[in-house]
């Protein structure tokens, strides 16, 4: 109160509080990814770092030794993304919608063993899925087996046609949990009123979830979308811990991640690139960075908010 | 158990340098083989420090799939050991080439070793050595010999018979006939294609036509091995698809299946796991009475950092290392791994034994995409992984992937253009 006629003070304390969280974000994060989008525009001759502008970027999308390979990772990625998408989210929706009934009992329970496996590692997944799998010790083929149905049954993380969906299918059985957390949340925070209001007016039952709750959920569901697109093009260890770097069977699970790392840190005799590593990262970067604002500006901003 | 000793180690090891600095020698082993730890502090270094007082050991391994960075990064700040373990080939070369490796092309040890031998780790010309060749593996097919005698089948030596014993223990029904997957892709080219193929391709007289530009991956010594390879898939699991290589090692060692072809690195580990008393046979060759080559393939080295204060007790050491009474310690406390030098040496295990007798009747060669060839890109030992993995599923004829690999080969290597 005393000092409101002199000259507001430099408020150190925003400076200092902000501190160690820009400090650690920028040197593990901004640092990082800006020497990144450095490093893609140098090359290495005669243990020299030579400046190329954008030769690599020309390299990667020209020539065909590494254009195939990137077509592949990305087309395998959107693949990957599309299995989310359909399966993940609408699974995640249902589970949400079932799991917010007042009826259900034993819901607390579901909701957490459904969660549980979001907080697995990625080695433990890929082991434990490839162990169930596993056409020599797996349950799959004997579980196939009890119910008639061994014919069924194949080597799916071993064809090249079953392989990336296999792998999705167990990405989304791990990440589940993620949008039915979110949604579950957007759920319970809808008014009784509303909801009450609408069954005065004879709405229940699944239309009011089609009629009320859905509209009021969109939101969320588009920040899932977002967040399963960003995961999704920046996935890397399940398909590293299940079928190893090279994305087998014949590339069929390589996506950009895989293919980048290869890249980076090289393989068996493949010596590491880090400037070709690097240019695949920054357009991994480039691609993330355009789906995001695409959703932002295109999606995000004209999208109807309600208030209660 | 294993950490507190490897603890205690690292403990001591600082001590030691330390307190010894004043008079003795010390130097410090850099080296990707935590697994031999105990070998070398209880059988090599006192075997080495008791002839040679004045200089200490200290081995200090990093696990392996760290060496190359941790190695890369000790040398570029000047802090790494004075003797330094080698990868074969590009690795080891790429060092040598940043000055990092010292040229000992004149070390009296290195007259024991052969020009296969030594080729891991000299420049592409052969006129320079960067490091002592120190232990090499063999492929071949190991198999079980209690399956063999049931089903009453002999070593196979010739084509023929290999496939008319594979059929048999297939009719018979009552074990796989060869435990091998696809799904890490690496067995099929290594354990595959690199290990019945220079039967093919005659060894290091193949090899190295390819290399010169001579002969070409679409040749039929070079097609040839994938044609065998086309025929395995009959005889392995169900489900091999997904098959890893552990699972193929499990398989094998709980006596499921009946041959595995393999590379001798297996013998110890194996040793301890099957219940069944175990053989080796080489690759079949093609007719009876033809010359057999195996692939004896080079795999680890050992040399100097060019940057050492202690050069002439490095070249003490690495002179040691090239000596028949290294060869011999080293050989017998991991059987599997063989001394690459031409002095004889007695080993105990039956299994390795084995492995090992056949350099005496076979011709030797190393693995044929490891010199040179996998420098560019596309990397052709990937692609030989790819290759081998898809003939054998029979996507690809045997034909179309030698075409494909010619092409990708020819794209960035001068003499095959």
């Amino acid at each position: 109160m005393s000092d409101q006629h002199t000259r507001p003070k430099t408020r150190w304390h925003i400076a200092v509080f902000l501190a160690p969280a820009v400090l650690v974000y920028t040197a593990v994060m901004v640092y990082p990814l800006f020497n990144t989008l450095r490093l893609s525009l140098f090359t290495e001759i005669d243990q020299e770092r030579v400046y190329v502008g954008l030769q690599n970027f020309k390299t990667l999308f020209n020539e065909s030794v590494w254009s195939t390979q990137f077509w592949n990772a990305l087309g395998n990625n959107f693949w990957f993304f599309i299995i989310h998408m359909l399966v993940q989210n609408p699974i995640g929706i249902a589970l949400a919608a079932i799991l917010s009934h007042p009826k259900l009992r034993f819901a607390s329970f579901y909701r957490s063993a459904i969660f549980i496996p979001t907080i697995l590692s990625f080695v433990i997944v890929g082991f434990a899925w490839k162990l169930i799998l596993s056409p020599i010790w797996g349950i799959a083929p004997g579980m196939l087996d009890a119910i008639g149905l061994k014919s069924l049954y194949a080597p799916w993380l071993g064809k090249e046609a079953y392989a990336l969906t296999t792998l999705s299918l167990v990405s989304v059985w791990q990440f589940v949990g993620i949008p039915m957390m979110l949604i579950y949340a957007a759920l319970l925070s809808i008014p009784d009123e509303i909801l009450e209001a609408a069954e005065v007016e004879g709405i229940t039952g699944l239309s009011a979830f089609w009629k009320i709750k859905l509209p009021l959920i969109l939101p969320s569901i588009g920040i899932i979308s977002i967040l399963t697109f960003v995961a999704n093009f920046n996935a890397f260890d399940l398909i590293y811990a299940a079928q190893g770097a090279l994305a087998g069977p014949d590339f069929s699970t390589d996506i950009l991640g895989t293919f980048m790392y290869r890249t980076f840190f090289g393989f068996q005799l493949q010596l590491g690139d880090p400037h070709m590593g690097s240019t695949i990262a920054s357009a991994m970067f480039a691609i993330i960075l355009v789906g995001v604002c695409l959703y932002l500006f295109g999606i995000q901003s004209r999208m109807r908010r309600y208030q209660f | 158990m294993k950490k507190s000793h490897l603890i205690g180690a690292m403990l001591a090891s600082t001590f030691i340098a330390g307190a010894a600095a004043a008079q003795d020698v010390t130097l410090t082993i850099e080296s990707w083989r935590n697994d031999d730890l105990a070998i070398w502090q209880d059988k090599i270094i006192p075997a080495f420090e008791a002839e040679h007082p004045g200089i200490k050991l200290n081995f200090t391994p990093s696990a392996p799939a760290e060496y190359n960075a941790v190695l890369n990064s000790k040398l570029d700040a000047g802090s790494a050991g004075d003797i330094i373990t080698c990868r074969p080939f590009d690795a080891s070369l790429a060092l040598y080439e940043a000055g990092h490796l010292a040229d000992i092309s004149d070390l009296e040890g290195m007259a024991n070793f052969s020009p296969v031998a030594k080729s891991g780790w000299s420049t592409d010309d052969a006129s320079v050595q960067f490091c002592v060749p120190m232990a090499s593996v063999i492929h071949g097919f190991i198999y079980n010999k209690d399956a063999f005698a049931e089903l009453g089948i002999e070593e196979p030596t010739t084509e023929a018979e290999f496939f008319a014993a594979l059929d048999t223990i297939k009719e018979d029904g009552s074990y796989i006939p060869m435990a091998m997957g696809t799904n890490d892709q690496w067995e099929a080219a290594t354990m595959g294609y690199n290990n019945i193929g220079p039967n093919y391709w005659k060894g290091e007289d193949g090899r190295l036509a390819l290399l010169a530009g001579d002969q070409k991956l679409t040749d039929e010594a070079w097609v040839a091995p994938y044609r065998q390879l086309a025929k395995w898939g009959d005889y392995l699991g169900d489900g091999y698809e997904a098959q890893t290589y552990p699972d193929s090692q499990n398989i094998f060692t709980l006596g499921r299946a009946a041959i595995y072809p393999t590379g001798s690195w297996e013998i110890s580990g194996f040793n301890g796991l099957a219940d069944f008393e175990m053989g080796a046979f080489y690759p079949p060759v093609q007719n009876a009475g033809d010359t057999c080559y195996i692939s004896d393939h080079t795999d680890i080295g050992i040399g100097m950092n060019a940057a050492t204060p202690n050069k002439e007790a490095a070249q003490t050491f690495l002179n040691w290392v090239g000596s028949s009474e290294f060869a011999m310690i080293f050989a017998n406390a991991l059987p599997g791994f063989f001394p690459l030098s031409s002095a004889p040496v007695t080993l105990e295990d039956p299994l390795a034994q084995e492995f090992i007798s056949w350099r005496g009747e076979c011709e030797s060669t190393i693995r044929s995409t490891y010199q040179v060839l996998s420098r560019g890109t596309p990397n052709l030992e990937n692609e030989t992984w790819n290759a081998s993995v898809a003939v054998i599923k029979g996507e690809e004829s045997p034909e179309d992937a030698g075409k494909r690999l010619q092409e990708g080969l020819a794209s960035w290597y001068e003499p095959q253009k």
